[in-house]
């Protein structure tokens, strides 16, 4: 058996979209070290069940840091105190007996609360439908090989498309906005000869939906580098606004 | 009821051209008119949606995850397989062909097998189109790498997130559908039954994971791409949401489960470590390209790893299998594993794993090599186990990774219910009794891209189905009886909490239906199982109401269906009196220890069809030949 650790945790309670909502303290005993934070809210909820509480609602899947499922704020950090680290990868040993954990859900108008720590981030699907692919119909691809991508495109095209879609980038905001989101998917497509039919039109509709979505303006606090668990880069951001300036330019010259 | 695959005759390397050719078409004005239902969103689900948007077909897509986006198929490291012979290795359609069919033990559909070999040089020209980054080489083209026990590299990848890459393609293709109004999307919506009139899959009932609505859904057929069970064992590599309730419940219904005892066992997953653990982690078994396996010759031996000198470890893969070594197929690599640590050479504080080993990679190719490599793998394992994989050998230890049994289904990749279709893990077809590495996203995307979109079309041409409406009576039903259980798991109020129950079934599993099984163990688990099951029903405790969202109820629902599952599960490892692949009876192995088949009584397909909740489901075969591949006895030495 590991060292275990005792914490005060303060979760944020709200039972629906239409709740006020407030913060609940809950004494967490003998938590193993190596735990998961999340497997240490398992242990939580098992633990409130039986007391004949309502256990904590938060959402999560793979546990393997790639489905983008999982995610809260935790004493004010999109996914806790470590470096590109999901909340299910984020250990307890990165905490201190006695510590007091404030966790919050994500904060944003774009991201409403639909219970505890979930939110709803569908905002983020309707941005991808406006045009985050190549509209590619299935069975008339030519063979492979006759797209040659220069490596350092693809790998610089692929550290974009790492993107898990969880959304601390658009919580560590102080402007809430969804620029490194965006920018992810249209500096994966835009750097790929694939990607480039679409390109302008890609980048104007996508850009147009996050606004329409409520997402706020990037002011370049860059949090949301610092934030993201795949380390995403800003420059992304930078290809986005040459993408999207060049976009509204060309349709202004040429309709 | 006789099982009929409806294999297309002619020879094997032109059955699927010549079948596309001869199968019904739906006109292109028609399929408007048409409904489909895709259930699932991982790579089948969602390229199936999208396929099937694009032809004209009014999809309504379902996901039980906020978004399709999370399907578990994200979660896929190592790549996909692919028959380009781009390395120039000697690789072809047939050689795929021939090591799947031989991967599998011989206990799946040799038509089948052969299309997917053909299909997946198809799968990579339309990843590709899509915008999926694969690895490339410096001039521009794709690179290749061998993996899991081929002897040629024919696996694309893109570093250690491969399936996520490939399931946001699909997901680009699912969501460019939803915009153009061919798709309707329905996230955090979990089927609960399937609704069969006149004995046609007709339609499905769902809940509103967010509102608890429990509504329904018509439509002229349904398709599941749901995935697969190994999170019956609890402990597993699968997300935590995996379950097997659209499958169990279409099984229900009359759909019949196919070789569910075919579970596949990953060698490579960090080891279990503490008892609160609900997730085991699974690292890409390319990890076996480099990485040596070795336990210490003496069990009493507790020094640290690196002062182990070389003279007293002992390689056992290398040593017993001198072809393949570290690559031997995953069941094998599995099984050796367990078999050390049974014997006491296990090393780590339980025991229970076996040291995976860089040293020589490092001296041999640098560092910088093996992190370019393998680096995502060593910061998951130095993040979980708080070692430096660089510096210490890591430690390793078989999981539940995968299933290869599911439903039954013929070459369309329809079941014996009529309309009711099923893709991806969650059918039984193309992996028999064992599936190699880098085949599921194969398998996923060759049935969602290339198959469905062509035989949905000859089901619905062939029937000319009635409009059924959401007001018909099997669909009242069904939704009473969803309700009614809801109900029912709420109302009990008892002691014990619902991932108690599936803890203490997981545990059963794992021991008596795991990796390793005999008759005795199995016939104790029939009687368990039943018994947790009564205690569950009369002993659990589902917080919350039905009209919010409920996590515990959702989980509740999903446990119910394992506990009536494992014992179908069960029975199929019993009937299986054999070794092959993942399902390894002790009682039939070779002096060696080495799997031992039965090609007189097994070499078929044991389909199931449910007899009720704890009667023994009745047993229906698929007679399996193989023309094109002689049976041998699969030999790695």
């Amino acid at each position: 058996m590991s060292a275990t650790i005792d914490l005060t945790l303060k979760v944020w309670r709200q039972q629906d979209r239409s709740d006020a909502g407030h913060f609940e303290t809950i004494e967490a005993k003998d938590i193993s070290v190596d735990a998961s934070f999340l497997e240490m809210l398992d242990l939580v909820n098992e633990r409130l069940t039986l007391d004949g509480r309502e256990p904590i609602a938060f959402d999560h899947d793979c546990r393997e840091g790639i489905c983008g499922m999982c995610g809260a704020m935790v004493n004010g950090q999109a996914h806790g105190p470590e470096s590109k680290t999901t909340l299910c990868q984020l250990h307890m040993r990165h905490f201190s007996d006695g510590d007091t954990v404030v966790i919050e859900p994500w904060r944003s108008r774009a991201f409403p609360v639909l219970k505890d720590l979930v939110v709803d981030r569908s905002a983020f699907d309707r941005i991808i439908a406006a045009g985050g692919y190549v509209s590619v119909r299935t069975g008339q691809a030519p063979e492979a090989h006759s797209i040659p991508v220069p490596k350092n495109k693809a790998d610089l095209a692929f550290d974009a498309a790492q993107c898990i879609g969880c959304g601390a980038c658009v919580a560590a905001c102080p402007n809430a906005s969804a620029m490194l989101f965006v920018a992810a998917k249209v500096s994966h497509l835009s750097l790929l000869p694939q990607g480039q039919a679409e390109r302008r039109r890609r980048a104007r509709a996508m850009v147009a939906q996050m606004d329409r979505e409520g997402f706020g303006n990037c002011s370049n606090h860059y949090e949301c580098e610092a934030a993201c668990p795949k380390g995403i880069s800003v420059a992304h951001i930078a290809r986005l606004n040459r993408e999207h300036l060049f976009a509204s330019v060309m349709e202004k010259v040429t309709g | 009821m006789s099982l009929n695959a409806g294999i297309p005759g002619g020879p094997i390397a032109s059955k699927w051209t010549r079948h596309k050719s001869e199968i019904k078409l739906v006109n292109p004005a028609n399929k408007r008119r048409h409904t489909i239902i895709v259930v699932g969103t991982g790579l089948a689900g969602a390229s199936a949606a999208a396929s099937m948007s694009e032809l004209g077909y009014k999809v309504k897509s379902f996901c039980i995850q906020d978004s399709p986006r999370r399907a578990h198929s994200i979660a896929a490291q190592g790549g996909i397989n692919a028959a380009k012979n781009y390395q120039n290795d000697g690789d072809s359609v047939y050689r795929l062909f021939y090591d799947t069919v031989k991967g599998g033990d011989f206990r799946a559909r040799e038509a089948n097998v052969y299309r997917l070999a053909e299909l997946s040089v198809n799968i990579i020209d339309q990843c590709v189109a899509q915008g999926v980054p694969f690895a490339r080489e410096y001039g521009g083209l794709l690179d290749n790498r061998s993996f899991g026990g081929a002897q040629v590299s024919r696996t694309f990848y893109a570093r250690g997130q491969t399936g996520q890459q490939l399931l946001l393609g699909a997901y680009g293709a699912l969501m460019k559908e939803v915009a153009n109004g061919g798709v309707e999307l329905y996230p955090r919506h979990e089927m609960l039954d399937l609704v069969v009139v006149d004995g046609h899959a007709r339609g499905i009932v769902t809940r509103d994971l967010v509102s608890g609505v429990i509504e329904s859904h018509a439509a002229d057929a349904v398709v599941l791409a749901t995935g697969g069970y190994s999170t019956v064992f609890f402990l597993s590599t699968n997300a935590k949401a995996c379950n097997v309730t659209a499958t169990w419940r279409a099984h229900r219904k009359g759909a019949l489960f196919a070789n569910p005892c075919f579970t596949q066992i990953h060698p490579t997953c960090i080891p279990v470590h503490d008892k609160y653990q609900c997730k085991l982690t699974l690292m890409s078994e390319s990890l076996r390209n480099d990485g040596r396996i070795w336990v210490p010759k003496d069990p009493s031996d507790k020094r640290p790893p690196n002062e182990i000198p070389e003279s007293d470890r002992n390689y056992y893969l290398e040593e017993r299998y001198p072809a393949f070594g570290n690559l031997v197929p995953r069941d094998v690599a599995s099984r050796a594993a367990k078999a050390q640590c049974d014997e006491g050479y296990g090393v780590g504080p339980a025991g229970r794993a076996v040291y995976l080993d860089f040293r020589d990679a490092i001296d041999r190719l640098g560092k910088a090599k093996i992190e370019a490599r393998y680096g995502n793998l060593f910061d998951m394992y130095a993040k979980i186990v708080n070692e430096d994989p660089y510096e210490t050998p890591m430690m390793i230890y078989p999981a539940p990774h995968y299933a290869m049994g599911g439903l039954w289904v013929d070459y369309n990749l329809m079941s014996n219910l009529p309309g009711l279709h099923v893709l991806g893990e969650a059918n039984f077809s193309d992996h028999g009794a064992n599936r190699l590495g880098a085949s599921a996203l194969m398998q996923g995307l060759a049935d969602g891209y290339f198959i469905i979109p062509a035989t949905i079309g000859h089901y619905i041409a062939s029937e000319r189905l009635d409009k059924v409406g959401t007001d018909h009576p099997e669909f009242k039903a069904a939704e009473a009886a969803a309700v009614e259980r809801t109900r029912k798991l709420l109302a009990i109020n008892g002691k014990r909490t619902v991932d108690y129950f599936h803890r203490e079934l997981g545990m059963l599993m794992w021991d008596r239906c795991g990796m390793s099984r005999n008759a005795e163990g199995l016939q104790e688990a029939l009687k368990r199982v039943p018994e947790i099951r009564d205690e569950f029903w009369n002993n659990v405790n589902v917080p919350g109401s039905a009209e919010t969202l409920n996590q515990s109820l959702e989980k509740a629902g999903r446990v119910a269906d394992f506990l009536e599952f494992a014992e179908t599960m069960v029975y199929d490892a019993l009937h299986r009196e054999e070794s092959c692949g993942g399902h390894f009876r002790e009682e039939y192995q070779t002096e060696d220890h080495e799997a031992l088949r039965d090609d007189e009584r097994f070499c078929h397909v044991a389909a199931w069809e449910f007899q009720g909740v704890g009667a023994e489901p009745r047993l229906h075969k698929e007679a399996l030949s193989f023309d094109e591949i002689h049976l041998v006895k699969r030999s790695y030495k």
